[in-house]
Protein backbone atom coordinates (compact mmCIF):
# COMPACT_ATOMS: atom_id res chain seq x y z
CA UNK A 1 0.00 0.00 0.00
CA UNK A 2 1.38 3.64 -0.70
CA UNK A 3 1.97 6.17 1.55
CA UNK A 4 0.33 9.71 -0.25
CA UNK A 5 4.22 10.99 -1.01
CA UNK A 6 4.06 8.18 -3.57
CA UNK A 7 0.64 8.12 -4.35
CA UNK A 8 1.06 11.97 -5.66
CA UNK A 9 4.20 10.56 -7.38
CA UNK A 10 2.31 7.68 -9.17
CA UNK A 11 -0.78 10.17 -10.46
CA UNK A 12 2.30 12.10 -11.75
CA UNK A 13 3.55 9.07 -13.64
CA UNK A 14 0.29 8.31 -14.92
CA UNK A 15 0.10 11.52 -15.95
CA UNK A 16 2.92 11.86 -18.16
CA UNK A 17 1.36 8.10 -19.57
CA UNK A 18 -1.64 9.92 -20.24
CA UNK A 19 0.30 13.09 -22.61
CA UNK A 20 2.85 10.54 -23.85
CA UNK A 21 0.04 7.85 -25.27
CA UNK A 22 -1.81 11.08 -26.53
CA UNK A 23 1.45 11.94 -28.66
CA UNK A 24 2.50 9.20 -29.66
CA UNK A 25 -0.70 7.84 -31.31
CA UNK A 26 -0.77 10.75 -33.53
CA UNK A 27 -4.79 10.91 -33.36
CA UNK A 28 -7.04 12.99 -31.35
CA UNK A 29 -7.11 11.20 -28.10
CA UNK A 30 -9.22 12.92 -25.16
CA UNK A 31 -5.89 14.13 -22.93
CA UNK A 32 -8.04 16.74 -20.87
CA UNK A 33 -10.77 14.79 -19.02
CA UNK A 34 -7.97 11.72 -18.76
CA UNK A 35 -6.10 14.20 -16.34
CA UNK A 36 -9.04 15.52 -14.38
CA UNK A 37 -9.60 12.05 -12.77
CA UNK A 38 -5.83 10.88 -12.93
CA UNK A 39 -5.69 11.11 -9.03
CA UNK A 40 -8.85 9.29 -7.91
CA UNK A 41 -8.08 6.42 -10.27
CA UNK A 42 -4.18 6.43 -8.92
CA UNK A 43 -5.47 6.08 -5.25
CA UNK A 44 -7.69 3.37 -6.49
CA UNK A 45 -5.39 1.28 -8.40
CA UNK A 46 -2.01 1.88 -5.60
CA UNK A 47 -3.98 1.90 -2.64
CA UNK A 48 -7.37 0.13 -2.51
CA UNK A 49 -7.97 -2.05 -5.55
CA UNK A 50 -7.00 -5.92 -5.42
CA UNK A 51 -6.57 -7.02 -9.14
CA UNK A 52 -3.57 -8.74 -10.27
CA UNK A 53 -1.68 -8.48 -13.60
CA UNK A 54 -1.08 -12.32 -13.87
CA UNK A 55 -4.71 -12.96 -13.40
CA UNK A 56 -6.96 -10.40 -14.10
CA UNK A 57 -10.26 -11.50 -14.38
CA UNK A 58 -9.99 -13.31 -11.30
CA UNK A 59 -13.28 -13.66 -10.06
CA UNK A 60 -12.39 -12.39 -6.15
CA UNK A 61 -11.00 -8.94 -7.31
CA UNK A 62 -12.51 -5.19 -7.36
CA UNK A 63 -14.38 -3.91 -10.48
CA UNK A 64 -13.42 -0.40 -11.84
CA UNK A 65 -15.69 0.96 -14.28
CA UNK A 66 -15.00 4.66 -16.06
CA UNK A 67 -18.42 4.96 -17.12
CA UNK A 68 -16.98 8.66 -18.70
CA UNK A 69 -15.33 5.98 -21.27
CA UNK A 70 -13.74 8.48 -23.97
CA UNK A 71 -11.20 9.38 -20.49
CA UNK A 72 -9.49 6.07 -21.58
CA UNK A 73 -6.00 7.14 -21.70
CA UNK A 74 -6.43 7.89 -17.42
CA UNK A 75 -6.89 4.02 -17.46
CA UNK A 76 -4.86 2.83 -19.89
CA UNK A 77 -2.03 4.82 -18.14
CA UNK A 78 -2.99 3.28 -14.79
CA UNK A 79 -3.32 -0.64 -16.22
CA UNK A 80 0.09 -0.07 -17.91
CA UNK A 81 1.81 1.31 -14.99
CA UNK A 82 0.18 -1.20 -12.93
CA UNK A 83 2.19 -4.10 -15.44
CA UNK A 84 -0.96 -5.11 -17.13
CA UNK A 85 0.24 -4.51 -20.91
CA UNK A 86 3.38 -2.67 -22.06
CA UNK A 87 4.05 0.72 -23.23
CA UNK A 88 5.07 -0.16 -26.89
CA UNK A 89 0.77 -0.27 -26.99
CA UNK A 90 0.59 3.00 -26.57
CA UNK A 91 1.79 3.70 -30.14
CA UNK A 92 -1.77 1.84 -31.78
CA UNK A 93 -3.93 4.02 -29.50
CA UNK A 94 -7.02 4.17 -31.83
CA UNK A 95 -5.54 1.87 -34.11
CA UNK A 96 -6.12 -0.96 -36.00
CA UNK A 97 -3.89 -3.61 -34.77
CA UNK A 98 -3.90 -2.10 -31.23
CA UNK A 99 -5.20 -3.58 -27.80
CA UNK A 100 -6.14 0.14 -26.94
CA UNK A 101 -9.63 0.72 -28.53
CA UNK A 102 -10.81 4.44 -28.54
CA UNK A 103 -13.06 4.08 -25.64
CA UNK A 104 -12.37 1.01 -23.11
CA UNK A 105 -13.27 -2.34 -24.01
CA UNK A 106 -13.91 -5.51 -21.99
CA UNK A 107 -11.88 -8.26 -23.49
CA UNK A 108 -9.30 -6.11 -25.87
CA UNK A 109 -7.71 -4.41 -22.88
CA UNK A 110 -6.24 -6.50 -19.95
CA UNK A 111 -7.37 -4.96 -16.87
CA UNK A 112 -10.45 -3.08 -18.09
CA UNK A 113 -13.19 -4.46 -16.19
CA UNK A 114 -15.57 -3.71 -18.65
CA UNK A 115 -16.83 -1.72 -21.91
CA UNK A 116 -17.61 1.94 -21.75
CA UNK A 117 -17.67 5.25 -23.21
CA UNK A 118 -21.25 5.61 -24.31
CA UNK A 119 -22.06 7.99 -21.71
CA UNK A 120 -24.84 6.86 -19.00
CA UNK A 121 -24.39 2.92 -19.19
CA UNK A 122 -21.21 2.16 -16.49
CA UNK A 123 -23.21 3.26 -13.30
CA UNK A 124 -26.00 0.82 -14.10
CA UNK A 125 -23.09 -1.88 -15.32
CA UNK A 126 -21.61 -0.86 -11.68
CA UNK A 127 -24.61 -1.76 -9.92
CA UNK A 128 -25.32 -5.51 -11.49
CA UNK A 129 -21.61 -6.37 -10.62
CA UNK A 130 -22.19 -4.86 -7.02
CA UNK A 131 -25.30 -6.77 -6.70
CA UNK A 132 -23.91 -10.06 -8.12
CA UNK A 133 -20.68 -9.87 -6.10
CA UNK A 134 -22.49 -9.22 -2.85
CA UNK A 135 -24.87 -12.03 -3.73
CA UNK A 136 -22.27 -14.35 -4.38
CA UNK A 137 -20.31 -13.37 -0.99
CA UNK A 138 -17.91 -11.37 -1.88
CA UNK A 139 -15.83 -8.43 -0.46
CA UNK A 140 -15.02 -7.03 -4.12
CA UNK A 141 -15.52 -3.56 -4.33
CA UNK A 142 -16.94 -2.02 -7.34
CA UNK A 143 -15.70 1.78 -8.13
CA UNK A 144 -17.18 3.66 -11.02
CA UNK A 145 -16.50 7.09 -12.34
CA UNK A 146 -19.03 9.00 -14.06
CA UNK A 147 -18.39 12.81 -15.75
CA UNK A 148 -20.52 16.08 -14.61
CA UNK A 149 -21.85 16.58 -17.83
CA UNK A 150 -22.59 12.74 -17.98
CA UNK A 151 -25.64 13.12 -15.39
CA UNK A 152 -27.41 14.48 -17.94
CA UNK A 153 -28.05 11.29 -19.28
CA UNK A 154 -31.10 9.57 -17.77
CA UNK A 155 -29.67 6.48 -17.44
CA UNK A 156 -27.96 7.10 -14.63
CA UNK A 157 -30.10 8.55 -12.62
CA UNK A 158 -32.21 4.88 -13.12
CA UNK A 159 -29.07 3.41 -11.06
CA UNK A 160 -29.26 6.13 -8.93
CA UNK A 161 -32.40 5.33 -8.02
CA UNK A 162 -32.33 1.54 -7.87
CA UNK A 163 -28.67 0.83 -5.94
CA UNK A 164 -30.15 2.23 -2.48
CA UNK A 165 -32.81 0.46 -2.62
CA UNK A 166 -30.27 -3.03 -2.42
CA UNK A 167 -28.35 -1.74 0.18
CA UNK A 168 -25.26 -1.47 -2.28
CA UNK A 169 -22.59 -0.66 0.26
CA UNK A 170 -19.99 -2.11 -2.14
CA UNK A 171 -20.75 0.51 -4.79
CA UNK A 172 -18.75 3.32 -5.15
CA UNK A 173 -19.60 6.02 -7.06
CA UNK A 174 -17.26 9.13 -8.29
CA UNK A 175 -18.01 12.85 -10.00
CA UNK A 176 -15.88 13.81 -11.17
CA UNK A 177 -16.60 17.51 -11.34
CA UNK A 178 -14.29 19.21 -14.01
CA UNK A 179 -17.39 21.34 -14.76
CA UNK A 180 -17.29 21.03 -18.58
CA UNK A 181 -18.66 18.52 -21.29
CA UNK A 182 -17.97 18.38 -24.80
CA UNK A 183 -19.31 21.36 -26.00
CA UNK A 184 -18.94 24.10 -23.11
CA UNK A 185 -19.38 24.16 -19.63
CA UNK A 186 -21.76 22.15 -18.10
CA UNK A 187 -23.35 25.05 -16.11
CA UNK A 188 -23.86 26.73 -19.36
CA UNK A 189 -25.62 23.94 -20.69
CA UNK A 190 -27.89 21.69 -18.60
CA UNK A 191 -27.28 23.66 -14.80
CA UNK A 192 -26.09 21.51 -12.32
CA UNK A 193 -27.99 21.57 -9.10
CA UNK A 194 -26.38 20.51 -6.09
CA UNK A 195 -25.06 16.60 -6.07
CA UNK A 196 -24.51 15.92 -2.70
CA UNK A 197 -28.32 16.80 -2.18
CA UNK A 198 -29.75 14.80 -5.31
CA UNK A 199 -27.66 11.83 -4.00
CA UNK A 200 -28.73 11.63 -0.50
CA UNK A 201 -32.44 12.46 -1.57
CA UNK A 202 -32.37 9.02 -3.64
CA UNK A 203 -30.56 7.48 -0.35
CA UNK A 204 -26.60 7.43 -1.10
CA UNK A 205 -24.10 8.50 1.41
CA UNK A 206 -22.26 11.26 -0.35
CA UNK A 207 -19.03 13.02 0.50
CA UNK A 208 -17.47 15.92 -1.61
CA UNK A 209 -13.88 16.37 -2.04
CA UNK A 210 -10.91 18.47 -3.81
CA UNK A 211 -10.29 15.69 -6.35
CA UNK A 212 -6.48 16.79 -6.57
CA UNK A 213 -5.55 16.22 -2.77
CA UNK A 214 -4.63 12.62 -1.93
CA UNK A 215 -5.35 12.96 1.50
CA UNK A 216 -8.96 13.83 0.99
CA UNK A 217 -9.28 11.64 -1.75
CA UNK A 218 -8.13 8.58 0.56
CA UNK A 219 -10.28 9.15 3.21
CA UNK A 220 -13.43 9.43 1.43
CA UNK A 221 -12.24 6.07 -0.40
CA UNK A 222 -11.81 5.17 2.65
CA UNK A 223 -15.11 6.26 4.69
CA UNK A 224 -17.03 4.89 1.64
CA UNK A 225 -15.85 1.65 1.71
CA UNK A 226 -16.68 1.60 5.24
CA UNK A 227 -20.11 2.01 4.52
CA UNK A 228 -22.49 0.18 6.03
CA UNK A 229 -25.44 -0.44 3.85
CA UNK A 230 -25.78 2.11 1.49
CA UNK A 231 -23.65 2.68 -1.91
CA UNK A 232 -21.26 6.27 -1.80
CA UNK A 233 -20.69 8.99 -3.90
CA UNK A 234 -18.04 10.94 -3.85
CA UNK A 235 -18.08 14.44 -5.70
CA UNK A 236 -14.87 15.40 -6.76
CA UNK A 237 -14.00 19.23 -7.80
CA UNK A 238 -11.68 18.83 -10.50
CA UNK A 239 -9.50 20.46 -12.90
CA UNK A 240 -10.09 19.53 -16.44
CA UNK A 241 -6.72 19.30 -18.04
CA UNK A 242 -5.26 19.24 -14.71
CA UNK A 243 -1.10 19.41 -14.58
CA UNK A 244 -0.65 20.50 -17.73
CA UNK A 245 -0.99 24.40 -17.87
CA UNK A 246 -2.05 24.86 -21.04
CA UNK A 247 -5.00 22.27 -20.89
CA UNK A 248 -6.10 23.55 -17.44
CA UNK A 249 -9.63 24.76 -17.87
CA UNK A 250 -9.33 24.84 -21.97
CA UNK A 251 -12.43 22.80 -22.67
CA UNK A 252 -10.24 22.87 -26.51
CA UNK A 253 -8.42 19.37 -24.85
CA UNK A 254 -11.24 18.13 -24.48
CA UNK A 255 -10.29 16.18 -27.67
CA UNK A 256 -7.14 16.92 -29.59
CA UNK A 257 -3.81 16.12 -30.91
CA UNK A 258 -0.91 17.25 -29.37
CA UNK A 259 2.08 18.63 -31.29
CA UNK A 260 5.60 17.68 -30.76
CA UNK A 261 6.36 21.08 -29.09
CA UNK A 262 3.24 20.83 -26.71
CA UNK A 263 3.94 17.51 -25.82
CA UNK A 264 7.48 18.41 -24.69
CA UNK A 265 6.10 21.18 -22.87
CA UNK A 266 3.41 19.00 -21.56
CA UNK A 267 6.34 16.58 -20.55
CA UNK A 268 8.33 19.31 -18.90
CA UNK A 269 5.97 20.66 -16.58
CA UNK A 270 4.77 17.23 -15.44
CA UNK A 271 8.59 16.64 -14.53
CA UNK A 272 9.00 19.88 -12.45
CA UNK A 273 11.37 21.24 -14.91
CA UNK B 1 -57.43 -28.95 -39.43
CA UNK B 2 -59.32 -27.41 -36.17
CA UNK B 3 -57.11 -25.26 -33.75
CA UNK B 4 -56.51 -26.25 -30.57
CA UNK B 5 -54.67 -22.99 -28.15
CA UNK B 6 -51.99 -24.04 -25.84
CA UNK B 7 -53.45 -24.15 -22.18
CA UNK B 8 -50.67 -22.23 -20.98
CA UNK B 9 -49.09 -19.12 -22.45
CA UNK B 10 -45.39 -18.78 -24.20
CA UNK B 11 -44.54 -16.69 -21.32
CA UNK B 12 -45.52 -18.89 -18.70
CA UNK B 13 -43.76 -21.54 -20.48
CA UNK B 14 -40.86 -19.89 -20.57
CA UNK B 15 -41.46 -19.22 -16.80
CA UNK B 16 -41.58 -22.59 -15.74
CA UNK B 17 -38.83 -23.68 -17.73
CA UNK B 18 -36.44 -21.18 -16.24
CA UNK B 19 -37.30 -21.83 -12.83
CA UNK B 20 -36.47 -25.18 -13.42
CA UNK B 21 -33.08 -23.65 -14.68
CA UNK B 22 -32.39 -22.23 -11.64
CA UNK B 23 -32.66 -24.71 -9.57
CA UNK B 24 -29.61 -26.40 -11.77
CA UNK B 25 -27.39 -23.67 -11.92
CA UNK B 26 -26.92 -21.03 -9.15
CA UNK B 27 -25.32 -18.59 -11.70
CA UNK B 28 -28.43 -17.96 -13.38
CA UNK B 29 -30.46 -14.40 -12.63
CA UNK B 30 -33.36 -13.08 -13.42
CA UNK B 31 -34.23 -9.28 -14.17
CA UNK B 32 -37.44 -7.58 -15.15
CA UNK B 33 -38.46 -4.31 -15.20
CA UNK B 34 -42.10 -4.13 -13.50
CA UNK B 35 -42.88 -7.26 -15.75
CA UNK B 36 -41.53 -10.04 -13.18
CA UNK B 37 -45.34 -10.87 -13.30
CA UNK B 38 -45.86 -10.73 -17.25
CA UNK B 39 -42.96 -12.49 -18.98
CA UNK B 40 -42.41 -15.46 -16.67
CA UNK B 41 -40.40 -14.30 -13.41
CA UNK B 42 -42.89 -15.20 -10.82
CA UNK B 43 -42.22 -18.97 -10.09
CA UNK B 44 -38.48 -18.02 -9.89
CA UNK B 45 -38.81 -14.99 -7.56
CA UNK B 46 -41.05 -17.08 -5.50
CA UNK B 47 -37.88 -19.25 -5.02
CA UNK B 48 -35.83 -17.30 -5.33
CA UNK B 49 -36.04 -13.88 -4.76
CA UNK B 50 -32.85 -12.28 -4.27
CA UNK B 51 -32.42 -13.94 -7.73
CA UNK B 52 -35.40 -12.89 -9.15
CA UNK B 53 -35.55 -9.13 -9.33
CA UNK B 54 -37.83 -6.56 -10.49
CA UNK B 55 -35.51 -3.08 -10.84
CA UNK B 56 -38.95 -1.05 -11.78
CA UNK B 57 -39.90 0.45 -15.03
CA UNK B 58 -36.13 0.79 -15.79
CA UNK B 59 -35.50 -1.31 -18.93
CA UNK B 60 -31.91 0.46 -19.59
CA UNK B 61 -31.18 0.07 -16.17
CA UNK B 62 -32.13 -3.52 -16.75
CA UNK B 63 -29.95 -4.30 -19.24
CA UNK B 64 -27.42 -2.49 -18.31
CA UNK B 65 -27.54 -4.37 -14.77
CA UNK B 66 -27.30 -7.56 -16.19
CA UNK B 67 -24.33 -6.90 -18.17
CA UNK B 68 -22.66 -6.13 -15.11
CA UNK B 69 -23.76 -9.43 -13.31
CA UNK B 70 -22.83 -11.08 -16.72
CA UNK B 71 -19.53 -9.27 -16.75
CA UNK B 72 -18.96 -10.84 -12.96
CA UNK B 73 -19.74 -14.43 -14.36
CA UNK B 74 -23.62 -15.07 -14.33
CA UNK B 75 -25.57 -16.34 -16.92
CA UNK B 76 -28.95 -13.35 -17.15
CA UNK B 77 -32.18 -13.77 -18.43
CA UNK B 78 -33.89 -10.38 -18.34
CA UNK B 79 -37.54 -9.99 -19.91
CA UNK B 80 -39.64 -7.50 -21.06
CA UNK B 81 -41.88 -6.79 -24.04
CA UNK B 82 -40.13 -6.87 -27.32
CA UNK B 83 -40.39 -3.07 -28.14
CA UNK B 84 -38.50 -2.51 -25.44
CA UNK B 85 -36.27 -5.12 -25.92
CA UNK B 86 -35.57 -4.23 -28.90
CA UNK B 87 -36.12 -0.65 -29.20
CA UNK B 88 -35.51 0.75 -25.83
CA UNK B 89 -32.51 -1.16 -25.07
CA UNK B 90 -31.43 -1.62 -28.58
CA UNK B 91 -27.82 0.31 -27.41
CA UNK B 92 -27.42 -1.02 -23.95
CA UNK B 93 -27.73 -4.27 -26.22
CA UNK B 94 -25.71 -3.54 -28.42
CA UNK B 95 -22.61 -2.10 -26.86
CA UNK B 96 -22.62 -3.09 -23.41
CA UNK B 97 -24.42 -6.97 -23.86
CA UNK B 98 -23.38 -8.17 -27.64
CA UNK B 99 -20.12 -6.20 -27.87
CA UNK B 100 -18.43 -7.90 -24.90
CA UNK B 101 -20.50 -11.30 -25.79
CA UNK B 102 -21.92 -12.06 -22.41
CA UNK B 103 -24.03 -14.33 -21.07
CA UNK B 104 -27.16 -12.42 -21.53
CA UNK B 105 -30.38 -13.58 -22.57
CA UNK B 106 -33.17 -11.23 -23.85
CA UNK B 107 -36.90 -12.14 -23.51
CA UNK B 108 -39.20 -10.59 -25.56
CA UNK B 109 -42.41 -11.08 -24.21
CA UNK B 110 -45.89 -9.54 -27.10
CA UNK B 111 -43.48 -10.23 -29.94
CA UNK B 112 -45.04 -9.30 -33.42
CA UNK B 113 -48.98 -8.61 -33.18
CA UNK B 114 -49.58 -10.70 -30.20
CA UNK B 115 -49.55 -7.35 -27.87
CA UNK B 116 -52.70 -7.11 -29.67
CA UNK B 117 -55.34 -4.69 -28.47
CA UNK B 118 -52.50 -2.66 -26.72
CA UNK B 119 -51.51 -1.39 -30.29
CA UNK B 120 -48.76 0.20 -31.83
CA UNK B 121 -46.99 0.95 -28.09
CA UNK B 122 -46.60 -2.52 -27.36
CA UNK B 123 -46.77 -4.46 -30.38
CA UNK B 124 -42.95 -5.58 -31.88
CA UNK B 125 -42.77 -5.98 -35.59
CA UNK B 126 -39.98 -4.75 -35.96
CA UNK B 127 -37.68 -6.44 -33.55
CA UNK B 128 -36.34 -9.39 -35.37
CA UNK B 129 -34.61 -6.96 -38.03
CA UNK B 130 -33.25 -5.11 -34.98
CA UNK B 131 -31.90 -7.85 -33.37
CA UNK B 132 -30.58 -9.59 -36.45
CA UNK B 133 -28.30 -6.58 -37.29
CA UNK B 134 -26.62 -7.00 -34.18
CA UNK B 135 -23.27 -8.94 -34.27
CA UNK B 136 -22.71 -11.92 -31.61
CA UNK B 137 -26.25 -11.59 -31.28
CA UNK B 138 -28.18 -14.93 -32.01
CA UNK B 139 -32.03 -14.49 -32.61
CA UNK B 140 -34.59 -16.99 -31.62
CA UNK B 141 -38.38 -17.26 -32.04
CA UNK B 142 -40.66 -19.79 -30.07
CA UNK B 143 -44.39 -20.58 -31.67
CA UNK B 144 -46.22 -22.43 -28.77
CA UNK B 145 -45.90 -23.28 -25.26
CA UNK B 146 -44.15 -26.69 -25.73
CA UNK B 147 -41.45 -25.72 -28.61
CA UNK B 148 -41.06 -22.20 -25.67
CA UNK B 149 -39.99 -25.08 -22.66
CA UNK B 150 -37.62 -26.43 -25.29
CA UNK B 151 -36.26 -23.69 -26.68
CA UNK B 152 -35.33 -21.36 -22.86
CA UNK B 153 -33.26 -24.62 -22.10
CA UNK B 154 -31.49 -24.95 -25.08
CA UNK B 155 -30.41 -21.51 -25.05
CA UNK B 156 -29.52 -21.71 -21.43
CA UNK B 157 -26.73 -23.98 -22.23
CA UNK B 158 -25.58 -21.86 -24.78
CA UNK B 159 -22.54 -19.00 -23.47
CA UNK B 160 -23.63 -15.54 -24.93
CA UNK B 161 -26.12 -13.28 -26.30
CA UNK B 162 -29.68 -14.66 -27.57
CA UNK B 163 -33.19 -12.61 -28.21
CA UNK B 164 -35.79 -14.58 -27.98
CA UNK B 165 -39.37 -13.42 -29.11
CA UNK B 166 -42.33 -14.82 -27.02
CA UNK B 167 -46.02 -13.65 -27.64
CA UNK B 168 -48.54 -12.98 -25.03
CA UNK B 169 -51.58 -15.27 -24.64
CA UNK B 170 -52.22 -18.95 -25.18
CA UNK B 171 -51.06 -19.75 -28.63
CA UNK B 172 -52.02 -22.55 -31.29
CA UNK B 173 -50.44 -25.60 -30.20
CA UNK B 174 -48.14 -27.08 -32.97
CA UNK B 175 -45.27 -29.09 -31.27
CA UNK B 176 -45.11 -31.47 -28.36
CA UNK B 177 -42.24 -32.14 -25.65
CA UNK B 178 -40.81 -33.72 -28.46
CA UNK B 179 -39.92 -30.82 -30.29
CA UNK B 180 -36.39 -30.62 -31.04
CA UNK B 181 -34.16 -26.85 -30.79
CA UNK B 182 -30.65 -26.48 -32.79
CA UNK B 183 -28.74 -22.87 -33.28
CA UNK B 184 -28.68 -22.44 -37.32
CA UNK B 185 -31.40 -24.99 -37.79
CA UNK B 186 -35.01 -25.06 -39.29
CA UNK B 187 -36.88 -27.94 -38.77
CA UNK B 188 -38.96 -29.62 -41.25
CA UNK B 189 -42.50 -30.06 -40.22
CA UNK B 190 -45.09 -30.97 -42.88
CA UNK B 191 -43.40 -32.60 -46.38
CA UNK B 192 -46.58 -33.37 -48.52
CA UNK B 193 -44.69 -32.29 -51.56
CA UNK B 194 -42.64 -30.53 -54.29
CA UNK B 195 -44.70 -27.22 -55.26
CA UNK B 196 -44.10 -24.82 -52.38
CA UNK B 197 -42.18 -24.40 -49.13
CA UNK B 198 -43.12 -22.14 -46.42
CA UNK B 199 -41.12 -21.02 -44.37
CA UNK B 200 -42.20 -19.31 -40.90
CA UNK B 201 -41.88 -19.29 -37.40
CA UNK B 202 -43.89 -18.16 -34.12
CA UNK B 203 -47.79 -16.89 -34.88
CA UNK B 204 -47.75 -17.89 -38.27
CA UNK B 205 -46.43 -21.34 -38.08
CA UNK B 206 -50.22 -22.93 -37.42
CA UNK B 207 -51.51 -21.18 -40.45
CA UNK B 208 -48.79 -21.88 -42.84
CA UNK B 209 -50.16 -25.75 -41.95
CA UNK B 210 -53.40 -24.47 -41.85
CA UNK B 211 -52.56 -23.13 -45.51
CA UNK B 212 -50.61 -25.64 -46.82
CA UNK B 213 -53.50 -28.45 -45.99
CA UNK B 214 -56.02 -26.40 -48.16
CA UNK B 215 -53.37 -26.18 -50.81
CA UNK B 216 -52.91 -30.17 -50.98
CA UNK B 217 -56.48 -30.61 -51.20
CA UNK B 218 -56.32 -28.68 -54.51
CA UNK B 219 -53.01 -30.62 -55.39
CA UNK B 220 -50.68 -27.91 -54.69
CA UNK B 221 -47.99 -30.12 -52.57
CA UNK B 222 -46.25 -28.02 -49.99
CA UNK B 223 -44.03 -28.37 -46.86
CA UNK B 224 -43.83 -26.10 -43.74
CA UNK B 225 -40.56 -25.44 -42.31
CA UNK B 226 -40.08 -24.04 -39.11
CA UNK B 227 -37.44 -21.22 -38.56
CA UNK B 228 -37.21 -20.78 -34.86
CA UNK B 229 -33.30 -19.94 -34.81
CA UNK B 230 -33.65 -16.69 -37.24
CA UNK B 231 -29.73 -16.10 -36.33
CA UNK B 232 -27.60 -18.42 -37.25
CA UNK B 233 -30.08 -19.18 -39.94
CA UNK B 234 -30.40 -21.98 -41.86
CA UNK B 235 -29.16 -21.24 -45.03
CA UNK B 236 -28.31 -24.82 -46.30
CA UNK B 237 -32.39 -25.43 -45.84
CA UNK B 238 -33.11 -22.47 -47.69
CA UNK B 239 -31.03 -23.93 -50.71
CA UNK B 240 -32.20 -27.51 -50.75
CA UNK B 241 -35.94 -25.83 -51.00
CA UNK B 242 -35.00 -23.55 -53.75
CA UNK B 243 -33.82 -26.32 -55.67
CA UNK B 244 -36.52 -29.05 -54.76
CA UNK B 245 -39.90 -26.73 -54.90
CA UNK B 246 -41.32 -24.02 -57.47
CA UNK B 247 -41.99 -21.34 -54.91
CA UNK B 248 -40.95 -20.05 -51.52
CA UNK B 249 -43.28 -18.30 -49.34
CA UNK B 250 -42.33 -16.67 -46.32
CA UNK B 251 -45.02 -15.91 -43.63
CA UNK B 252 -44.51 -13.57 -40.25
CA UNK B 253 -45.79 -10.95 -38.11
CA UNK B 254 -43.20 -8.65 -38.71
CA UNK B 255 -42.34 -6.18 -41.02
CA UNK B 256 -41.25 -7.62 -44.46
CA UNK B 257 -38.38 -5.96 -44.34
CA UNK B 258 -35.25 -7.25 -42.34
CA UNK B 259 -36.89 -10.30 -41.09
CA UNK B 260 -37.22 -13.72 -42.08
CA UNK B 261 -38.46 -12.56 -45.59
CA UNK B 262 -35.11 -11.27 -45.58
CA UNK B 263 -33.16 -13.26 -44.43
CA UNK B 264 -34.18 -16.20 -47.23
CA UNK B 265 -33.17 -13.92 -49.57
CA UNK B 266 -29.87 -13.01 -48.25
CA UNK B 267 -29.22 -16.71 -48.95
CA UNK B 268 -30.58 -17.12 -51.92
CA UNK B 269 -28.71 -14.07 -52.89
CA UNK B 270 -25.89 -14.31 -55.66
CA UNK B 271 -27.44 -17.86 -56.59
CA UNK B 272 -29.02 -16.98 -59.93
CA UNK B 273 -31.89 -18.87 -58.97
CA UNK B 274 -34.81 -18.10 -60.69
CA UNK B 275 -37.62 -19.61 -58.42
CA UNK B 276 -39.99 -17.33 -57.02
CA UNK B 277 -40.00 -16.10 -53.54
CA UNK B 278 -43.42 -14.27 -51.75
CA UNK B 279 -42.64 -12.45 -48.38
CA UNK B 280 -45.97 -12.03 -46.37
CA UNK B 281 -46.40 -10.27 -43.85
CA UNK B 282 -46.66 -6.11 -42.46
CA UNK B 283 -45.84 -4.76 -45.57
CA UNK B 284 -43.78 -1.86 -44.25
CA UNK B 285 -46.67 -0.15 -41.93
CA UNK B 286 -47.98 -0.12 -38.16
CA UNK B 287 -50.42 -2.44 -36.56
CA UNK B 288 -53.86 -1.44 -35.15
CA UNK B 289 -55.87 -2.48 -32.27
CA UNK B 290 -57.50 -5.87 -32.19
CA UNK B 291 -56.68 -9.12 -30.58
CA UNK B 292 -53.61 -11.48 -31.84
CA UNK B 293 -55.21 -14.10 -34.15
CA UNK B 294 -57.88 -11.40 -35.43
CA UNK B 295 -54.81 -9.02 -36.83
CA UNK B 296 -53.39 -12.02 -38.30
CA UNK B 297 -56.52 -12.96 -40.33
CA UNK B 298 -56.88 -8.54 -40.65
CA UNK B 299 -53.35 -8.31 -41.99
CA UNK B 300 -53.32 -11.09 -44.82
CA UNK B 301 -52.07 -13.92 -42.72
CA UNK B 302 -55.37 -15.95 -42.59
CA UNK B 303 -55.02 -19.23 -44.21
CA UNK B 304 -57.33 -18.37 -46.98
CA UNK B 305 -55.17 -15.59 -47.69
CA UNK B 306 -52.62 -16.96 -47.76
CA UNK B 307 -53.91 -19.72 -49.59
CA UNK B 308 -55.03 -17.18 -52.27
CA UNK B 309 -51.46 -15.36 -52.27
CA UNK B 310 -49.69 -18.94 -53.21
CA UNK B 311 -52.08 -19.47 -55.94
CA UNK B 312 -51.88 -15.90 -57.52
CA UNK B 313 -48.23 -16.34 -57.71
CA UNK B 314 -48.27 -19.36 -58.97
CA UNK B 315 -50.50 -18.56 -62.06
Amino acid sequence: MKNIRELEAVATKIRKNIIEMSYLCKRAAHPGPALSCADIVAALYFRFMDVDSENPLKFDRDRFILSKGHASPVIYATLCEKGFFEKKEFNLLRHPGGILQGHPTFGSTPGVDMTTGSLGNGLGIGLGMAYYLKLKNQKSKVYVILGDGELNEGTVWEAIMYAPVKKLNNLIAFVDKNGFQSSGPCNDILPQRCFLEQFRSFGWDAIEIDGHNMNQIIDAIETANNSVDKPTVIIANTVKGKGVSFMENDNSWHQKILSEELYEKALSELSGV
Amino acid sequence: MGVVFDKISTRDAFGSALSELAREDENIMYLSADTINSVGGSLMHSEYPNRAINVGIAEQNMALMAAGMAASGAKVFIATYAVFASMRICEQVRTFIAYPNLDVKIVAGLGGLSGGIEGVTHQGTEDIAIMRAIPNMCVVAAADAASTKVITKAIAHYDGPVYLRLGRGPSPAVFDENYEFEFGRANVIRSYGNDVTFFSYGATINRCLQASEMLNKEGIYCRVIETPSLKPFDTEMVLKSVNETSLLVTVEDHNIIGGLGSAVAEALCGKNLTTPCLNIGLNDHYGVSGECEELLDYYGMSAESIVQKVKAKLK
